[in-house]
């Protein structure tokens, strides 16, 4: 095969990658914190995305700018849910936040199927078809900027989490929750604020996918089987490892429907799923338990 | 402390006189039983968009018809719709078949998906229920000797023969400019059963089909797509996909710049006024060979209005489960009852004029309506227009599309 085309879906595939990682990032961080899989972060991703549709054709705000309105938007979203409904019913037991979580997605599901339709939309904004040349091959501009801001926030947010003291209490709460407790940290809030945080990422990867995908009420299964994915590849709460996954699940998409033709290609996904659960359980960075 | 009054004799003769006359009226105005029609269609999953069209479609012939006083046969008689949700996936929708039969189901109407009409289908065959197939694309659905299955539409089989007839006439008509296509189609029976039917047949309009790819579904990124098709070179695109897939599709080769005589799809899910609207620039000269209305009808043109009225887009599920529902009801005042075996009856020997549609009467062989037929259509950056068969044109094609 021309090498032309293996370098071109070899950065397609990256590209790809970049948002799959900031969808996983969100994700592995409630695993991270609360030890739960957020089963409701597919229809939070959902929520989010018809808030920048909306925020375009209502208002008129460019969707990089809604980043600005949909973070904050949905970190106080997150940090309300869990504590006005989450922390209150899960009566601290892991599994009532799981069945919480999944009843939540479905609710919601459900209020987007009656409020939005089942229509699937897409943007149009001055640059969704201006390419540019990266070396062999031709990339849509608002792919390398969601590309770059997505490396930008992942980034950030590891930072966040080294050295703000916020971080570093929500580290400590991952690692040991009475300690955490006995040390003065308010564990409750932390739980919140992770929530928050978890649904922000979502709402920056709304901002960056909605001018190169479509929104509809069942968008969030197109992406969450894949943040699952990515999060058990890069090990469960590890941030690094979400940034690696993606980016590895990202290149074995591109590569596999390239090789294998789009329909088989997906195989590779599901192939390392099962590969990483068999021999290397707690993932690539994850902590050994 | 708890007081009880017993009942005395005459308050229950009271309280009997007293019904008797409040529900003489009920009485003397007695309405024959409605009819209930299952709606099974996919409105919550992947495919909910396509399946609320469809219901909007059927729920407006229902209203219509019971405005204008039920199916005067049977006294009068309403339709009532049972409304179901496949949720996009087959086994739902025969566990929809199951519930509705338990609740006194006449017929049925579904199912949009041709993956979820073969089972669902089946299912109501054990009960010999009419089944109305308002969209489901695949032959197969009628070629299995199911006798209550009836498909107003044509199927791939016939839409795939009369596109290759259609896009063998407009290439000719530009000097044969196309001689190769790659086909591209997403994984089920729907999009392979089409590639395969087109691969075959191109030939015989002097095309070469150079490669059939196909793609799962969902899929999120088409570029890897779009560079094979950009090394192929072909002078076709050919797409059966979809709704989302096919806009995704459809914008990674407009942005790729992938040249080509034309970008054609047979039953293309994702073409329609929405793509208009939303994506002017991808849409424009955009071919498909699809179910339309006529629109030299001034009742199709009335239909259309009332749904762009209620802000919703007169999409080819609407006015397809409209005509179903519509057959149906001119099948029931025929039979003058909706005893199943005389309704079937009553559809195998239907003569019905799907006046909305460029159709002529209504002829089912098998359960196929053979007098169906397909339009070719293109997109401009603001409709989209019947551009064949002539008669029923509303202007010519441009073809091949200008340079990108």
């Amino acid at each position: 095969m021309d090498a032309n085309i293996i370098a071109a879906a070899a950065i397609n595939g990256l590209l790809l990658g970049g948002i799959y990682t900031l969808v996983a990032s969100g994700l592995t961080l409630i695993y991270g914190v609360l030890h739960i899989i957020n089963f409701a972060h597919g229809s939070m991703l959902m929520l989010a995305m018809f808030g920048v549709f909306y925020l375009l054709t209502l208002l008129g705000i460019d969707p990089y700018l809604s980043i600005f309105i949909m973070v904050p938007a949905m970190f106080i979203f997150g940090y309300l849910l869990y504590k006005g409904l989450i922390g209150r019913l899960s009566s601290g037991k892991d599994e009532n936040i799981l069945l919480l979580t999944l009843g939540l997605s479905i609710l919601i599901e459900n209020l987007a199927l009656m409020f939005f339709k089942g229509d699937s939309r897409t943007i149009l904004v001055s640059y969704s078809d201006t390419m540019i040349e990266v070396g062999p091959a031709f990339v849509p501009l608002p792919k390398l900027i969601s590309f770059g801001v997505a490396m930008g926030l992942c980034a950030a947010l590891g930072l966040f989490m080294q050295r703000t003291d916020t971080g570093r209490a929500i580290r400590a709460v991952a690692k040991e929750r009475v300690g955490a407790r006995l040390v003065g940290i308010d564990v409750d809030r932390i739980y919140a604020i992770s929530y928050g945080i978890g649904l922000a990422t979502l709402g920056a990867a709304a901002s960056l996918m909605m001018p190169i995908f479509y929104v509809s009420p069942s968008v969030g299964h197109v992406f969450v089987l894949v943040a699952f994915t990515v999060v058990v590849l890069g090990g469960m709460g590890s941030f690094l490892g979400a940034v690696i996954g993606g980016l590895i699940i990202g290149l074995t998409e591109s590569f596999g429907g390239l090789f294998l033709g789009e329909s088989m290609g997906q195989i590779g996904i599901s192939l390392i799923f099962i590969l990483i659960l068999l021999f290397r359980p707690s993932g690539l960075f994850g902590a050994k338990t | 402390m708890i007081t009880t009054h017993p009942l005395s004799r005459r308050l229950i003769l009271q309280a009997g006189a007293a019904s008797a006359v409040l529900g003489a009226p009920g009485m003397l105005l007695a309405q024959p039983k409605p009819i209930k029609v299952g709606l099974v269609h996919p409105v919550s999953g992947g495919l909910a968009y396509s399946g609320g069209q469809s219901r909007m479609g059927a729920q407006m012939a229902i209203d219509e018809i019971n405005a204008a006083g039920g199916i005067r046969a049977m006294g009068g008689a309403k339709l009532e719709a049972l409304l179901g949700d496949s949720q996009s996936r087959p086994e739902v929708g025969v566990s929809e078949v199951e519930r509705m039969e338990q609740d006194g189901v006449s017929a049925y109407l579904g199912c949009f998906a041709s993956g979820i009409a073969l089972p669902a289908t089946q299912a109501a065959a054990k009960y010999n229920t009419p089944f109305l197939i308002d969209v489901g694309a695949s032959d197969l659905i009628v070629n299995r000797g199911l006798k209550n299955v009836f498909r107003l539409k044509p199927g791939f089989g016939k839409c795939v023969d009369d596109a290759i007839v259609a896009l063998g006439d407009i290439n000719k008509g530009a000097g044969g400019v196309a001689k190769t296509a790659v086909l591209v189609h997403e994984e089920s029976e729907f999009g392979t059963g089409t590639a395969k039917l087109l691969a075959g047949k191109l030939p015989s309009i002097n095309i070469q089909p150079l490669e059939t790819i196909k793609h799962a579904n969902p899929t999120r990124d088409f570029s890897n797509i779009a560079l094979r098709i950009k090394g192929l070179k072909p002078d076709l695109v050919i797409m059966s996909n979809y709704q989302n897939e096919y806009v995704l599709l459809a914008r990674t080769l407009a942005q790729q710049k992938v040249d080509v005589a034309a970008m054609f799809s047979v039953l293309g899910g994702g073409f329609n006024y929405k793509l208009v609207k939303e994506q002017p620039d991808v849409a424009h000269y955009m071919m498909d060979f699809n179910h339309w209305f006529n629109p030299r009808n001034a009742k199709a043109m009335a239909l259309k209005k009332q749904v762009e009225a209620k802000g919703g887009l007169f999409t080819f599920e609407v006015y397809l489960s409209y005509n179903c529902i519509m057959l149906y009801a001119d099948a029931l005042q025929r039979a003058a009852t909706a005893d199943k075996e005389k309704v079937i009856a009553a559809l195998a020997s239907s003569t019905w004029m799907p006046e909305l549609m460029p159709y002529g009467p209504t002829k089912f062989v098998n359960g196929q309506n053979e007098g169906g037929r397909g339009a070719l259509l293109q997109a401009s950056k603001t409709d989209i227009d019947v551009v064949a068969p002539e008669q029923f044109a509303s202007t010519k094609p441009v073809y091949p599309r200008p340079k990108m």
